[in-house]
């Protein structure tokens, strides 16, 4: 029971955090039907600016407060996401707009090379050390399991993030623009949304998320590095797919459970195959619930509403 | 008409030129290893011993044949992965090289030393341990460093041995080096009487390892072992420490480094071991004066491999002077008759290219660093 319910927790750490960047895909996908495969780098680029600000502020003032380092580390990180993200939106895929679905897709592909090379000449190849800003001693909320207070910042940031992007979406006058822009934005255009804005917007805040879930992740497996993005982000496409490209609370969702599927599949497959499969068959598992998932149900979970998808 | 007659005496002119000044041959040696990657650090260290070694030979204006050789260092990027490994491999023996040092990693040494067996081109690996590299019975695969099932074998005898272990759960990343030194571990572990109570696995782009250590944390066993990486390593060592495991923390040369100092932080104590092919750099026959020359070189220090991977280079250089010969089918048996004195020691290989006598060093976390605490041969 002990270890089920550490699974359990596990799986949500690295969940919220797969929510986190899902969420950027599934905007992006919602308002322009593009899949953008650079949203992975954001969540890398967010984690080094982050650690080079930690870095050089520990440096030039040392013996501050963690919580300082940490504030800074964020409030430069999500800036420079924010602005790489309009740029790529901006010189990358706006001119694609009205060109085949491939043009955009293949460019997302080439963007993410482009800014995974870009780190690598930047930071260089080996692995960082990110400083882990808040606690990591275990503690013992009940015999058998652990839980860090960073672990608990990690669940709580995320879900407070979540769910001020849903307030965003639903009570806002720019969440009113998105809405209408991700159902048709050319008649959005006419009723006087401004289209290019609204897209810009769209992808500014995703890519705000995956820099702080840049930090999040980076903070939790104590480790930056330039190729660090693909994995996240293959997972988090992943997560948004599970849960219904398109749909918001969808990729929370999905991020949420892809975290226990991977948690519970590399704990349990073993038993639930009889010693047949081990752990080195974890991913393989999830993906064979994502199969099955879009077997009965083709568009996710939650489904892609239409309606309301943003 | 004119022409062709101008080009023939310029020809002729450069002959005459050629048969008076003394030759000076271009020797290309080869060198893969990963320069980009996850892996790219372990490359880049190869190299650059790779480099020096060349620099060394130049300096010394060898004559090999009677000309003045001239070596020339071609460098490839295999980026540890297997299937870039044979394309890199290919691209070096069409390249004409006489030689090649890598790959680093077993995964990529494995495919590609079958394209230089087919080439005839001799292939030193500085750093690939797997015993699978040199049981394929080719004649151009060498190997400066003791392999897996020497490293594996010395750390679970020392395991239950000397660290009285008696349940040991095991993990590995699923590589050819990982796998081939995590399952020489968990024989030896079973020969001297120990059990494994877990076998788990991950892969080497992984960087959570919550869930299998949650996992072996509830079989409750007294040391885990991980075979791979130090990328990988050091956030496991984090992580068992961020569930509250205090089982003692075993690893092979992958996770033996300077790098996972930095990446474990303050999840590495006196629990912690790891091994070493070779012998630590200070007690190498000229491992400080390496250092040293290294240092001034690149302006940064040795990250493991470097000395083998110069080795390695030497060797072949010392095998063309005995046989006198650039030609890798003339210099081949020289090679395998090599009695080389290198900076790790001494170098010759075995019928199956390995080299005699490798040792191993079990090393502790002690003071901020790893302290070698024993070598066993």
């Amino acid at each position: 029971m002990e270890t089920f319910l550490q699974q359990m927790l596990n799986g949500l750490v690295s969940g919220s955090i797969y929510a986190l960047v899902a969420l950027g895909y599934t905007m992006v996908y919602g308002i322009l039907g593009l899949i953008n495969f650079a949203h992975g780098e954001l969540l890398m680029i967010g984690a080094l600016v982050a650690l080079q600000t930690i870095s050089l502020l520990s440096s030039a003032v040392p013996g501050l407060h963690p919580a300082v380092l940490l504030l800074a580390g964020v409030a430069t990180a999500v800036p420079v996401c924010m602005a790489v993200g309009y740029l790529i939106e901006r010189i990358g895929y706006r001119r694609l707009r009205n060109a085949p679905r491939l043009a955009p897709l293949i460019t997302a592909i080439g963007v993410s090379f482009l800014l995974q090379t870009l780190a690598m000449i930047i930071w260089g190849r080996e692995f960082h050390v990110f400083p882990q800003l808040i606690d990591t001693a275990p503690m013992q909320p009940m015999a058998g399991v652990v839980v860090s207070p960073l672990q608990i910042f990690t669940i709580v940031v995320a879900f407070t993030l979540m769910g001020a992007l849903m307030l965003l979406v639903n009570k806002t006058r720019l969440g009113r623009a998105m809405r209408a822009t991700a159902e048709n934005h050319r008649v959005a255009g006419l009723m006087g949304i401004n289209a290019n804005g609204v897209i810009a917007a769209t992808f500014i805040i995703g890519s705000g998320l995956a820099a702080l879930a840049g930090v999040l992740f980076a903070s939790n497996y104590a480790i930056a590095h330039y190729a660090m993005g693909f994995t996240p982000g293959l997972k988090a496409f992943t997560a948004a797919v599970l849960g219904g490209i398109g749909n918001l609370p969808g990729a929370m969702v999905g991020g949420l459970v892809l975290g226990l599927v991977e948690s519970f599949g590399a704990g349990y497959i073993e038993h639930l195959s009889f010693g047949f499969l081990n752990s080195s068959y974890q991913d393989i598992f999830a993906f064979m619930i994502l199969g099955a998932v879009l077997i009965f149900r083709p568009s996710g979970l939650l489904g892609e509403r239409v309606a309301d998808r943003a | 008409m004119k022409l062709n007659k101008l080009i023939f005496a310029l020809a002729a002119a450069s002959l005459a030129a050629g048969a008076v000044h003394a030759k000076e041959v271009v020797v290309r040696i080869g060198h893969a290893g990963p320069l980009t990657g996850p892996a790219a650090a372990f490359g880049k260290d190869g190299e650059n011993g790779a480099r020096l070694a060349i620099e060394d030979a130049n300096a010394k204006g060898l004559k090999i044949g009677g000309d003045t050789v001239k070596f020339e260092l071609v460098s490839e990027d295999d980026q540890a992965d297997p299937r870039t490994a044979t394309t890199v491999a290919q691209r070096l023996a069409d390249s004409g090289v006489k030689g090649v040092v890598g790959h680093v990693t077993s995964g990529a040494s494995i495919p590609a030393s079958r394209i230089y067996e087919n080439a005839g081109i001799p292939v030193i690996t500085p750093s690939s341990t797997s015993p699978k590299l040199t049981q394929q019975g080719y004649k151009m695969t060498f190997r400066v460093i003791a392999n897996d099932l020497q490293q594996g074998n010395a750390l679970g005898k020392y395991a239950v041995d000397q660290l009285k272990a008696k349940k040991i759960a095991v993990i590995d990343d699923r590589s050819a080096y990982g796998q081939g030194l995590a399952d020489a571990f968990a024989n030896a572990v079973k020969a001297a009487g120990g059990q494994v109570v877990g076998r788990e696995f991950t892969n080497d782009k992984a960087t959570d390892f919550m869930a299998i250590l949650t996992k072996i944390k509830a079989t409750t066993p007294d040391a885990v072992f991980y075979g791979g990486m130090d990328a990988q390593a050091g956030p496991l060592a984090r992580q068992m420490k961020q569930l509250g495991m205090t089982a003692k923390f075993l690893t092979g040369d992958g996770g033996c480094t300077g790098e996972m100092i930095k990446m474990a932080g303050d999840a590495l104590s006196a629990t912690t071991f790891c091994t070493q092919a070779g012998i630590p750099l200070d007690k190498m026959p000229g491992g400080t004066a390496f250092r040293t020359q290294f240092k001034q070189r690149y302006g940064n220090d040795i990250h493991v491999y470097a000395p083998y991977a110069y080795d390695a280079m030497m060797s072949v250089i010392e095998a063309m002077k005995t046989a006198n010969s650039v030609e890798p089918a003339k210099y081949q048996p020289s090679l395998k008759a090599l009695s080389y004195q290198g900076v790790t020691g001494p170098v010759a290989f075995d019928q199956n290219g390995d080299i005699k006598g490798g040792a191993i060093t079990v090393y502790n976390f002690s003071g901020g660093q790893w302290a070698p605490i024993q070598t066993l041969q």
